[in-house]
């Protein structure tokens, strides 16, 4: 009898154990397992046709194409990094030669000016991105929030909104090109030309879901809200500060979110046609250049494109998890 | 001890005022032959006709009837959310007709901001009010002496969605009681809790009531509620055009106890009274014993099953 009940229980404790085993398991399958066994799919298929399309300017990248490119997109960074340096130590060298010389000497420190590098290129890139959405953000949250409060103001301008929104960067970026170069008149410019225009053209296009969803969270706020800061006799601006902007936040966070990834997007075009030195440019300028190793450089830069789109995501979505009171609104 | 200093203050502040000038016409607040005519794609809909009623100060009215009958309605129009089509409401003699914190409404699914903590949530009406009469000390004084009138002073730090509904309730009606209003509006104070939560926010508000001695205006759907809280039972006809159909005085003894007046002979004759006006008088036409026939496949099945 003992036996075989203790034969039960131990078999029942083996039981739960195997259980939890299983569903850890399954958690490491979900996370990690299934997309590696993804991404090697893809691998493989991408390596397989890339071997069979040939192109003017050779094969088609595969994969060890565009990792052996990473490497040398790296090395160019560090060579020109190096030639900085020593252009600046040559500099110096030469300013305190001068000096040693002319003791009224004025030493003239000149800026290094070899061309940018990949990682350079990046840089520009989310500099511009994060400037032409922040003007965005600027404008579109004010405007949303007041579509929002005034159904008069909503009606008007939703025929606009609804009809820019879907306008692609490359039919504004002719005409913000030379609207920039007719107003944008200065002899020591703070930024150049073609940074405005990218950036102007990714806040055109990033403005608009911005707007949509600050004044959709803005008029859906519960009336009973609503009602309560009519009771307390709220002013306009503490019924704003208090009621309307906490209430609308998860929706303004995901027209932010939207809108960044189509930010990011637009940026890509407006800088190949504006020839700001990002990684628009950067593609462009390959796909000009036309050398054997030109494809597997762009591919290499539509991956470093998706990813860098892919953390800028998860970072605004990290924001939003932070900032929004009700976490269940907050979806990856 | 602070804290009681001042509500005693304001307690007898307000009701000096209210003495001096209610003599002129005796009725604190009177809601004078309220129309309400909503426009609709139709022509209008007349929900109320003639809604007529005075009101003491510290008096308890509970306002009952069948749902849709406009009780709502005369609790916005009284609270300045609603305009009357005709008539108006007299707060002390003056015209009402915008919000205002004298009128502090406690709102049926409480309407707590999610985002703010409990203590945030009162103190947002406190500091509405009272930032150019009190000193910060004092509001926060005042805050937590309504949130322990309530018993919530050990939950002032959560929020609303870590507490239960009877719970949220509380802090709504603390944060109504903070305004320290004239007259307190409840839309069916506990009408989403349940029976148990429910009894207990009764004997709470009896308590509160017992000791601050507010005007008070509850809509309520629950006959012993009305019964147990209210110095009057207005009961109100079925819409469209409703009206008072016939006010009760309730003058059982208080404090009250649940428990005594169950058997107690006058407080079940007043019950019947209320449930005589409303499922004799004022029946719903809904026919509602007439039977439902199930749809043809599923009595076919339920035959199959035997």
């Amino acid at each position: 009898m003992s036996s075989t009940t203790v034969k039960i229980a131990s078999l029942t404790i083996s039981e739960q154990v195997l259980k939890i085993v299983k569903s850890s398991l399954n958690k490491i399958t979900n996370a990690l397992l299934l997309p590696v066994i993804g991404i090697s799919i893809f691998i493989f298929f991408w390596s397989i046709t890339a071997q069979s399309i040939h192109t003017s300017l050779g094969d088609f990248p595969g994969p060890n194409a565009v990792v052996k490119q990473f490497s040398s997109l790296y090395q160019e960074h560090k060579m020109e990094r190096a030639k900085a340096e020593a252009f600046y130590q040559r500099q110096e060298k030469r300013n305190v030669a001068k000096l040693v010389k002319n003791p009224d000497y004025v030493a003239k420190i000149r800026a290094y000016t070899g061309k940018e590098t990949f990682l350079d290129q990046i840089v520009t890139s989310l500099i511009t991105v994060t400037c032409g959405f922040l003007a965005a953000a600027f404008i579109a949250i004010p405007l949303g929030i007041w579509m929002g409060l005034n159904k008069r103001l909503n009606l008007a301008m939703n025929p606009i909104v609804q009809i820019f929104k879907p306008v692609s960067p490359l039919a504004w970026l002719p005409l913000v090109t030379m609207v920039v170069s007719a107003l944008y008149v200065s002899d020591d410019p703070m930024v150049s030309k073609s940074f405005l225009t990218s950036m102007l053209t990714v806040t055109l296009c990033s403005l608009w879901p911005m707007v949509i969803n600050t004044s959709m969270g803005v008029s859906a706020i519960n009336s009973d809200l609503i009602n309560v800061s009519k009771v307390l006799c709220l002013g306009t601006l503490t019924h704003i500060q208090k009621i309307v902007l906490p209430a609308s936040v998860p929706m303004i966070f995901t027209g932010m979110r939207l809108s960044f990834g189509v930010a990011w997007m637009v940026l890509i075009a407006a800088e190949m046609l504006a020839q700001n030195p990002g990684l628009g440019k950067f593609v462009w300028d390959e796909f000009q250049n036309g050398s054997s190793d030109s494809l597997a450089r762009i591919m290499a830069a539509v991956v470093v494109i998706g990813f860098i789109g892919f953390l800028l995501d998860r970072a605004m979505l990290a924001l939003q998890q932070k900032v929004s009171w009700d976490k269940s609104s907050v979806n990856a | 001890m602070n804290t009681t200093k001042i509500t005693n203050a304001n307690i007898t502040n307000t009701s000096q005022l209210t003495d001096t000038e209610s003599s002129a016409n005796n009725a604190f607040l009177n809601i004078s032959q309220v129309d309400m005519v909503f426009p609709t794609a139709t022509g209008g809909f007349t929900a109320l006709k003639g809604v007529d009623l005075k009101i003491d100060q510290g008096e308890f009215i509970s306002l009952i009837g069948h749902s849709g009958c406009g009780k709502s309605t005369v609790l916005n129009i009284v609270a300045g959310l609603y305009q009357a089509t005709k008539g108006g409401i007299l707060l002390n003699n003056k015209e009402v007709n915008e919000p205002g914190p004298e009128r502090a409404v406690v709102f049926q699914n409480h309407s707590l901001l999610p985002w703010l903590t409990c203590y945030q949530n009162v103190e947002l009406a406190v500091k509405q009010i009272f930032s150019k009469t009190m000193s910060k000390g004092e509001m926060k004084e005042w805050i937590e002496y309504n949130l322990k009138l309530v018993h919530m002073d050990h939950a002032m730090l959560k929020r609303p969605d870590e507490i239960s509904g009877g719970m949220k309730q509380r802090i709504g009606i603390a944060r109504a009681l903070a305004m320290q209003p004239e007259v307190l509006l409840m839309d069916e104070p506990f009408g989403a809790l349940d029976a148990l939560t429910r009894a207990h926010m009764q004997d709470s508000l009896m308590e509160i009531q017992n000791e601050l001695n507010n005007t008070v205006i509850m809509i309520t759907h629950d006959v012993d509620e009305a019964v147990l809280l209210s110095d009057r039972i207005v009961m109100m006809t079925n819409g469209p055009e409703a009206t008072i159909g016939e006010i009760l005085e309730v003058n059982l003894a208080r404090p009250r106890s649940r428990l005594s007046l169950a058997k107690d002979v006058e407080y079940n004759r007043l019950r019947a009274e209320v449930l005589t006006f409303l499922y004799e008088k004022q029946r719903k036409v809904e026919n509602i014993s007439n039977k439902t026939v199930a749809p043809q496949a599923f009595a076919k099945k339920r035959v199959n099953e035997k």
